[in-house]
């Protein structure tokens, strides 16, 4: 964490000269400067490397549990080396198991593909894109990562607390999490877990706020709304959804909070543990559920917008053409985020839902993938015809919209009760959503990474260990999740940690082997980019043109290293759409360019 | 020892990618990076067209090898519906999987850059935008047609010749309770539930309804070509009764019943000479619940009527096992013994 800092403040005070172009800045000192730092660009960096953090620990726990699923029955004493009686004999066990599991999930969802994702990205592009010196509140913005920080130490902390992190899964259902009894995850590690949970989501909230006010009020001269790029509406869309499903889950976690320590009976009903009668009656487990999944789908968009305005913006400029169907594109965006808010209880199928109101949520489901299958016409359109440069940025674009088909596909599977019944929570739930949002999502963190890293750091990233990490990631995706379909198919049960006692799952033995040894090897790719990350921000390439993408948005239009404030002298002012590619014979036409006399109208 | 060499080879091959990408760097700026970016331009393009070929080739290997690893066919009525339902999403979903991949890999490979090429600027055409929101709409439609017209069939109301069976979840096993001779499974208060009494699941042993009820564990019975109509609950925390072979999955919720009925096709004496006699209709409980969720199994017995009859005779209602002195059937030798203690469970047992 600290190096990292350091790394920013080697890359920045080589361009300590824009400093007196600072605007109504004081003098700043280190700490100002790169620790409580009010420039949206330090704290982009700031939320990036503790997402990079955190996708290390996230993914190493899939390592570890993969080896589980994968040699069941082989001991790695190693593992008892290093976990103690969570590994006694040098095998998982299964407290540790869903120990892993349910850390796994919570970080890479949340840690990782929310904060790290939108909080980098949300801060790097919205002021550099629309033409604004900072976001509407810089103080707030500070403030949002740093109780991202104190969430990320709650949740780290709870890994090390002698009864182990929660272990219910991400998704907490109660009376499970709401009993210490029931599970020893749902003792102390569960306190921490809600009380990290409610840290994150204020400082979810802080942002979102200041993004959406920044969005709304702070464009430069000509940017009007229809003139932003896409992955400004993205993160607008994604603070909306943020803003307003984030509470929901917090009034949850926060009943949660009082039925494990208060004795209250919200979720809790009619239930004997450990053949111990507890007296709460009345409450309504299924209530939780509601709550979590009123945030929990449109948490998968928040996860998936940025992503999908990253991947429209670099296919744009990596195809040396504009996007196609711009309004299309908003327009499905906008109908994602409404719907996003109606699907909910299409992960309560078997509940005991009532039928009927069932089919409305498979109606509303099915829905949502008109506007998705809208925006994957329109990238293909984009690719057709152009001039395609495959950057590592564009190949991480093109792979996410060929797993966001993929996923996108499985979802109509699951979003049709009838096929539901037979597929709920099993393997193939987890194969559909892996793709779908958290190797899909991923790959439109890495294309921004690699697009970005210019304006970030002033350096390239190695090109080469870009390739070989994206070729090595997209095939290793692939031949995990896609096969893992199969045994959902079969009835497979998720989160299962042995299969060897059952009858009708236990044919899977080889391929839980082969998909454990990809994930080793997709895992140490991982940890080359990581390594590419940090190495090129002192000795990577440097940049040396301005605008090193040809590209037609305002980011390109600052110093190759901008201070705070981004702009030296006035914002420059936006006379057009930003996806003028190819237009009249030209290569491209930045945002600044006024329109010519004789210009075609697009 | 293993994981030692594994990490070794994994640091070497570290070192050895990352000498080569530096060296490639150097490479490039040598001769001239406009030249080297041209060429590793055409080098991911063909490997992209390479990984659309070889992906469809993957396609079809993985479900060669895994086709016949998945289950048989349902070996219920609702199962049918509910394969026949992925069936058809399966086509329809089949066909725009590989028209989009194949259109995605194919034009970037089509369209990398080259100088000859300019690219076209196309920026909207309302007409077509039209045709791809209105096919998928229409598509969804059918696919939500059929589903709901299942999805009601399956969720309708049991037949009234429908044999109703208990399932209580625990952790981590499984409980069922049959009505008995009455048809009528007897009331219950989860504070009943006392194992010491033999009062398993809780039941209220002044209701004349409970008196004939049979409790077993683990394995559950129920009779081939009848529709069964399972009442589900759990006592500690949300479980799942997971039925893969039948296509049928209903959570058990403590505090709130949930019911699920289907009609099994297949005795189990047939699928074990179909699969072997290993085969076992297997209860997996889908709903994450504790350390032991894993292993969470139970067994249903699909019987032929005499099986069943024959099975379910053998049984002792459960209210005879909690208090064997009024079990008819039991020696009535010591029944001086002990008359005053059933008295006492018996009023503070409601
Ligand atoms: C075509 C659009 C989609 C449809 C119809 C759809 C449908 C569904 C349904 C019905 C489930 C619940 C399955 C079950 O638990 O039985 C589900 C699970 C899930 N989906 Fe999707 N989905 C779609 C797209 C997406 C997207 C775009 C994302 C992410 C960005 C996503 C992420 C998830 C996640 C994370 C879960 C699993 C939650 C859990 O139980 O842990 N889905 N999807
Ligand atoms: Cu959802
Ligand atoms: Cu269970």
């Amino acid at each position: 964490m600290s190096e990292a800092m350091h790394t920013t403040s080697a890359v920045s005070a080589a361009h300590g000269e824009h400093h007196d172009e600072h605007h109504g800045h004081h003098k700043e000192t280190f700490i100002t400067k790169y620790i409580f730092s009010q420039d949206h660009k330090t704290i982009a960096k700031q939320f990036l490397i503790t997402g990079i953090v955190w996708a290390f620990i996230g993914g190493l726990f899939s390592v570890l549990f993969r080896l589980q699923l994968g040699y069941p029955d082989t001991k790695f004493p190693i593992l008892e080396t290093l976990f103690g009686h969570w590994a006694a004999g040098g095998q998982i066990t299964p407290e540790f198991y869903y120990a892993l599991v349910t850390m796994h999930g919570t970080v890479l969802v949340f840690f990782v593909l929310t904060a790290g994702l939108s909080g980098t990205f949300a801060n790097l592009l919205i002021p550099l894109q629309i033409g604004a010196r900072d976001m509407a509140s810089p103080f707030l913005n500070m403030l949002s990562y740093w109780f991202f920080f104190g969430a990320s130490i709650v949740m780290l902390s709870s890994l090390f607390i002698q009864t182990g992190p929660a272990a219910g899964g991400w998704t907490i259902y109660p009376p499970l999490s709401a009993l210490g009894e029931a599970s020893i995850g749902s003792k102390a590690g569960m306190d921490m877990w809600l009380i990290g949970m409610a840290l994150f989501i204020v400082s979810s909230l802080l942002g979102g706020l200041n993004y959406i006010s920044t969005i709304l009020n702070m464009r430069t001269k000509g940017m009007s709304m229809t003139r932003l790029p896409l992955p400004i509406w993205a993160m607008f869309f994604t603070a909306v959804l943020g803003v307003l499903s984030f509470p929901v889950l917090l009034s949850g976690a926060i009943l949660l909070l009082f039925d494990r320590n208060l004795g209250t009976s919200f979720f809790l009903s009619d239930i004997v543990v450990n053949g111990q009668v507890l007296p709460n009656e009345g409450g309504s487990a299924i209530l939780f559920q509601h709550l979590f999944w009123f945030l929990g789908h449109p948490e998968v968009y928040i996860i998936l917008l940025p992503a999908m305005g990253m991947v429209s913006e670099i296919l744009s400029v990596n195809s040396r053409k504009p996007i196609f169907g711009y309004m299309a594109m908003l327009g499905s965006m906008f109908a994602i985020c409404i719907l996003a808010f109606l699907v909910w209880a299409h992960h309560m199928f078997v509940t005991g839902l009532n039928p009927f109101l069932g089919s409305v949520f498979v109606l509303l489901t099915l829905l949502i993938a008109v506007p998705s299958a809208i925006k994957v016409f329109n990238w293909l359109t984009t690719l057709w015809r152009g001039n395609i440069r495959f950057t590592p940025a564009a190949l991480f674009s093109i792979g996410f919209v060929s797993l966001f088909i993929s996923g996108g596909l499985t979802g109509i599977f699951l979003g049709n009760s009838t096929i539901d019944i037979h597929l709920h929570d099993t393997m193939f739930v987890v194969a559909h959503f892996h793709i779908v949002m958290g190797v899909a999502s991923f790959f439109g963190m890495f294309a921004g990474v690699y697009h970005w890293y210019p304006k970030m750091f002033g350096r390239y990233l190695n090109n080469t260990l870009g390739y070989i990490h994206f070729w090595v990631t997209m095939i290793g995706a692939y031949l995990i999740f896609w096969p893992m379909h199969y045994e959902g198919l079969a009835g497979m049960p998720r989160r299962y940690l042995d299969k060897r006692g059952w009858v009708s799952f236990s044919q899977f033995g080889d391929l839980d082997k082969m998909i454990t040894v990809v994930t080793v090897i997709v895992f140490a790719v991982q940890l080359l980019f990581i390594f590419n990350f940090f190495y090129s921000i002192f000795k990577g390439r440097k940049v040396t043109t301005q605008n090193p993408w040809g590209a037609n948005t305002l980011e390109w239009t600052t110093p190759i290293r901008p201070g705070h404030g981004n702009w030296a002298g006035e914002i420059p002012e936006v006379h057009r759409w930003p996806y003028d590619y190819a237009k009249d014979g030209r290569d491209f036409i930045p945002q600044t360019e006024p329109v010519g006399a004789n210009e075609s109208a697009h | 020892m293993q994981s030692f060499f594994v990490i070794a080879i994994l640091v070497l091959g570290f070192v050895v990618m990352f000498q080569i990408a530096k060296a490639s760097e150097y490479v490039g700026i040598l001769r001239g990076e406009e030249k080297s970016r041209k060429q590793s331009n055409r080098v991911n393009a063909f490997l992209l067209l390479v990984f659309l070929i070889l992906g469809l080739i993957g396609v079809y290997y993985c479900n060669e090898q895994l086709k016949d690893k998945i289950l048989g066919p349902s070996a219920s009525d609702h199962g049918i519906l509910v394969d026949r339902m992925l069936y058809i999403t399966l086509a329809l979903t089949g066909v725009v999987f590989f028209a989009t991949q194949i259109a995605l890999f194919w034009f970037s490979f089509k369209y990398q850059e080259s100088d000859k090429r300019k690219a076209f600027y196309y920026p909207h055409n309302n007409k077509l935008e039209l045709i791809w929101t209105v096919i998928p709409a229409i598509t969804l439609t059918i696919l939500v047609g059929f589903g709901i017209f299942y999805w009601f069939k399956i969720t309708g109301d049991a037949p009234k010749n429908a044999m109703v069976v208990e399932v209580t979840g625990k952790q981590f096993g499984w409980e069922f309770r049959y009505p008995g001779n009455d048809g009528v499974l007897g009331k219950k208060y989860y504070k009943n539930i006392d194992a010491a009494k033999n009062n398993p699941v809780g039941q209220i042993w002044d209701d004349e309804a409970n008196k004939d009820d049979i409790f077993v564990e683990q394995e559950m019975h129920v009779v081939v070509n009848k529709p069964v109509k399972l009442v589900i609950g759990a006592k500690d925390v949300i479980h799942d009764v997971g039925l893969a072979h039948f296509r049928m999955k209903m959570d058990a919720v403590p505090g709130t019943p949930t019911t699920m009925w289907f009609t099994p096709l297949y005795t189990t004496k047939q699928m074990q000479d179909k699969y072997g006699k290993d085969f076992a209709y297997e209860i997996s409980c889908d709903q994450m619940c504790g350390k032991g969720h894993w292993s969470m199994r139970g067994v249903i017995v699909v019987d032929t009527q005499e099986e069943f009859d024959a099975w379910i005779a053998g049984k002792k209602p459960q209210y005879y096992v909690a208090f064997p002195d009024k079990d008819p059937s039991a020696p009535k030798a010591d029944s001086l013994a002990k008359p005053a203690p059933v008295v006492a469970s018996l009023t503070t047992d409601k």
